[in-house]
């Protein structure tokens, strides 16, 4: 085993860049309903600062501090999804049907709020879920 | 479903709960004893139909199977059927008797014995008095089935299993082929019921399928009969037990081919076709099946030769008296029905002294341990009564008085001479062959039959050559059924009438519907007086016969000039292996296991299928009118990207090719830039990143032995395959986007905001109105990585190795 190289610059900015990675893949994600982004890219953006932290440092200190199991978290993000589609039959509409509406909201003021929405989150965790699983299980696999 | 059908479907009720008797019963009494019950309760029940059916009263009776698709079992009791149904019956009665003692309680494994022989018995039973084609068709297809299971019934010999292969493949082409000539018949029909069809012959007659839809029939008729050239399978088929030889492939299943050709002969008989197909075909049959069965050692083999002769027989006079209906009413017609009257009554006479033959055979074989007739000999003292039965049933079959066997071959010289008259089918003269193949058949049927009375039972028992010692009569219970069908032969002799009035005229009527019965051309006389041509001829064959039988060491040598070489056991043999060989050379010609042949198939089939169907609806034309506009750098990027593309075609470096591949995504990303999709550029750089990455992966762990950096090689096939399909899909899509039909729905889609509240048209598509397409999408997505999961972790370790 070779000793653990001190890469303490990858590591200061690795930590102040994924932070910024996820910033900005939560805007990406958020902005989806009006601008360019969504589930899907909100979802592999957050899956590329996952992957950056695992390549500055190693896989069993990202999982202790980031303990998700993301073959479930995908699976959870296709169940969220096939949900939101069930929420409609609830209300005698059809299968996916999407609601919006406008809200007062106390701090953000006026919000449109969307089911839609919560639809994307159900892809963005699939999506997040599965690049995770398949990076991980590659590279964790011993040749 | 009415009493009627009770009755014929009771064999197959009977036959579900064999299995138990066997199993609670069989070690008291023979389960045989049991199942006996159900032909003997079939038999006399349809006794008591015989004064109704012989007044020319009909049964019919029926019951609903598949009444939308007017499939229904209907059970119609002619003549015709009620005399199978007899025989079928009666003679079963006879068989599971003789079977009782023939069979081993303890040794045979009784209940499939029995459950086969009872399916075999409804099918049959059903075949005969079923009205529609499509339940004749499905219960003959049952007698090729049971066939098959009695055929093998002794499954551990390697003959009896390719015996009933061999037999189940030519009845069950033979069934196919018939059921496509019923299907034409009832398309032409637009009735599914037999009489129905007889009804509206003239529709028949005038279709263009007459030809192809009696041909059809025939060749179920000719292979389930087992005519020249598909008798091959009926000496095979001997591997059977004795009982199941001398009920199904003597007395019944090979007469469903009779029954269905004298069913049919009043939609077929009057033409030229059927005379011709019918008659030569038997009349061919008989001279093969008798010469051949002169020849044979094994006795069993020898009697299936003369069945195969006997039923040749019956089908010449089939065919020959088809011609009564040509001419359809007065003299004429009875001169050629008559041919018809004797063929039922050869098939009953068959049924009788053939039957019992193979009974006798049985017994010689259970006594003595074999059957070959080389080792056989001086019998006569030790089994009196089998040899009375043997002499009976072989005279009988020969043709001489006082049997009933001599009747219906006089008649079958009456029927043969008229045929010879036959001047309405033009090729008159030819008819004379006839009468005198007819003739030369017969010494050779006299011949075999008396190799068969006399080989076994004259001569010096040699007691050494036989498997079993202690050589006696065989039990009471065994003699029974063959003495039984013994007095028969004897008391039609005597009584020929009786049957004629109560059964023959009666099935006669079903075959020839307009045929007048009462005249006295149809009765049966056993001296024609001395200037009867057919009596000469009989003691003709009864001179050459005994002349040739005593001469037959001298020149059976003439055999030996027909090379075995030729024979058509040979010919099917060879067909098969061939048509197993060519397959499979053909199966290994296309089927390389190579993935890049497959590949090739299916782009060559596109590209063929693709070209070819624009080019034969003449579709290909181009409109480039509303095409955009093309900037400086839509140009640009392609240029850029065509290089790319080729660079990896064309690169050494597996390297470069993944690098020069990840170019030409990213290049991608550009063009979606600039036709303005940002979402699909977002999209397209991340997913770009990730396969380049996992192709790196992929390289960096290529197994070390036998990687070569080598260059690809040139192959022209794929080169004219690639562009094949790349000018394909090019000349598609821009014929494509030229000629636009409809007015593209993106109308609809821009008012997301107003509908879905979403500014991002793409986004508002993808989760709101084609979210199920997206909801699949990551359902697909998380397939995948849970496969990749599952590929990686639960891989079984430490077997690479092997796998590699």
């Amino acid at each position: 085993m070779k000793p653990e190289p001190n890469d303490v610059v990858l590591h200061t900015v690795t930590k102040l860049a994924a932070v910024i990675i996820f910033t900005f893949s939560i805007d990406l994600f958020w902005a989806g309903h009006h601008f360019p982004g969504g589930g899907f890219i909100g979802g592999l953006t957050t899956a590329a600062g996952i992957v950056l932290l695992y390549l500055s440092f190693d896989i069993e200190r990202i999982q202790t501090n980031l303990p998700i199991d993301y073959k479930k978290m995908a699976a959870l993000g296709v169940l969220i999804s096939v949900a939101t589609g069930m929420g409609g039959m609830i209300y005698g509409d059809n299968f996916l049907e999407q609601a919006f509406g406008y809200f007062d909201l106390p701090v953000f003021g006026e919000t449109e709020l969307a089911t839609a929405v919560l639809f994307d989150i159900g892809v963005a965790f699939a999506v997040i879920g599965t690049a995770i699983t398949i990076i991980t299980s590659i590279s964790e696999d011993e040749l | 479903m009415s009493f009627m059908h009770f009755i014929i479907l009771l064999p197959f009720i009977a036959a579900i709960f064999i299995p138990f008797v066997y199993k609670k019963w069989n070690i008291h009494l023979h389960t045989g004893w049991f199942v006996i019950i159900v032909p003997l309760f079939i038999f006399i029940n349809l006794l008591f139909q015989i004064p109704a059916i012989s007044n020319g009263d009909t049964i019919f009776l029926s019951m609903k199977w598949i009444p939308s698709l007017g499939i229904n079992f209907d059970i119609y009791l002619d003549g015709l059927a009620l005399m199978f149904a007899l025989i079928i019956s009666g003679i079963g009665t006879l068989v599971v008797l003789y079977s009782i003692f023939y069979m081993a309680k303890e040794r045979e494994a009784l209940h499939n014995f029995y459950v086969y022989l009872l399916m075999f018995m409804g099918a049959m039973l059903g075949l005969v008095s079923s009205d529609n084609v499509l339940v004749l068709y499905t219960l003959w297809e049952l007698t090729s089935v049971s066939s098959f299971l009695l055929i093998a019934y002794w499954y551990e010999r390697k003959k009896s299993r390719s015996g009933a292969l061999k037999s189940m493949i030519i009845t069950v082409f033979g069934g196919l082929a018939m059921l496509a000539g019923l299907i034409m018949l009832a398309m032409i029909t637009d009735t599914y019921s037999i009489r129905e069809m007889i009804a509206s012959v003239n529709l028949i007659i005038e279709s263009p399928l007459f030809i192809p839809a009696m041909v059809l029939v025939l060749l179920g008729a000719f292979t389930k009969s087992a005519q020249f050239p598909f008798s091959i399978w009926l000496p095979d088929a001997m591997e059977a037990p004795t009982p199941v030889s001398a009920y199904l492939h003597s007395a019944t299943m090979v007469k469903a081919g009779l029954y269905l050709l004298a069913r049919m002969t009043p939609i077929f008989g009057g033409s030229a076709a059927w005379f011709w197909l019918v008659g030569g075909v038997g009349i061919i049959t008989i001279f093969y099946g008798s010469i051949r069965a002169v020849r044979q050692t094994d006795l069993k083999a020898l009697l299936a030769y003369s069945t195969i002769s006997q039923l040749g027989l019956i089908m010449s006079l089939l065919g020959v008296g088809s011609a009564a209906l040509y001419f359809n009413i007065g003299n004429a017609q009875e001169v050629y029905a008559v041919a018809i009257f004797a063929a039922l009554f050869h098939l009953f006479n068959h049924s009788t002294f053939k039957g019992a033959l193979f009974m006798v055979v049985g017994i010689i074989d259970h006594e003595t341990g074999t059957r070959d007739i080389r080792r056989l000999g001086g019998l006569l003292t030790i089994m009196p009564v089998t040899f009375t039965i043997a002499l009976i049933g072989s005279l009988s079959m020969a043709g001489l008085p006082p049997f009933n066997g001599f009747l219906s071959k006089e008649m079958f010289f009456t029927g043969m001479l008229h045929a010879s008259e036959v001047n309405i089918f033009g090729l008159d003269g030819w008819t004379i062959l006839f009468p005198i193949i007819a003739w030369i058949a017969s010494v050779f049927t006299f011949i075999y039959c008396m190799i068969l009375l006399l080989k076994p039972f004259l001569g010096k028992l040699q007691p050494e050559k036989l498997p079993k010692d202690n050589v006696h009569e065989a039990p009471f219970g065994m003699l029974v059924p063959p003495v039984i069908l013994g007095s028969l032969v004897v008391l039609v002799f005597f009584f020929p009438n009786l049957l004629a009035e109560y059964i023959l005229k009666p099935a006669l009527v079903s075959v020839i519907p307009t045929v007048s019965t009462g005249n006295e051309v149809f009765e049966i006389h056993a001296w024609h007086g001395f200037d009867s041509i057919e009596l000469w001829m009989t003691i003709g064959v009864i001179f050459f016969g005994l002349l040739l039988f005593f001469s037959i060491k001298k020149w059976n040598i003439a055999f030996r000039f027909f090379p075995d070489k030729l024979s058509l056991n040979n010919l099917y043999n060879a067909t098969i292996e061939n048509m197993e060989k060519q397959s499979a050379s053909f199966t290994d010609r296309y089927m390389t296991g190579n993935i890049r042949h497959y590949l090739l198939y299916i782009f060559i089939f596109i590209t063929v299928i693709m070209i070819g169907s624009l080019i034969s609806f003449d579709a290909i034309s181009f409109n480039f009118s509303s095409t955009g506009e093309i900037s400086i750098y839509d140009i640009g990027i392609l240029v850029v990207m065509v290089a790319a593309a080729m660079t990896t075609l064309l690169t050494k470096n597996r390297i470069t090719a993944i690098v020069s591949l990840g170019a030409v995504g990213y290049l991608m990303v550009m063009l979606f830039v600039i036709f303005r999709a940002p979402d699909l550029a977002l999209t397209q750089m991340v997913v770009e990143t990730v396969t380049t990455v996992l192709f790196l992966l992929c390289f960096y762990h290529l197994p070390k032995l036998g990687k070569r950096l080598e260059k690809m090689k040139f192959k022209v096939t794929n080169l004219i395959i690639s562009i094949g399909v790349g000018l394909t899909v090019t000349i598609m899509t821009l014929i494509a986007s030229g000629h636009r039909l409809h007015v593209p729905i993106t109308n609809f889609f821009e008012n997301a905001y107003e509908l879905a509240g979403a500014k991002n048209i793409v986004n508002a598509i993808l989760v709101d109105f084609r979210g199920f397409d997206t909801m699949l999408e990551i359902s697909v997505l998380l397939i995948a990585g849970v496969g990749v999961f599952t590929l990686i972790k639960l891989r079984p370790k430490g077997s690479e190795n092997d796998e590699a």
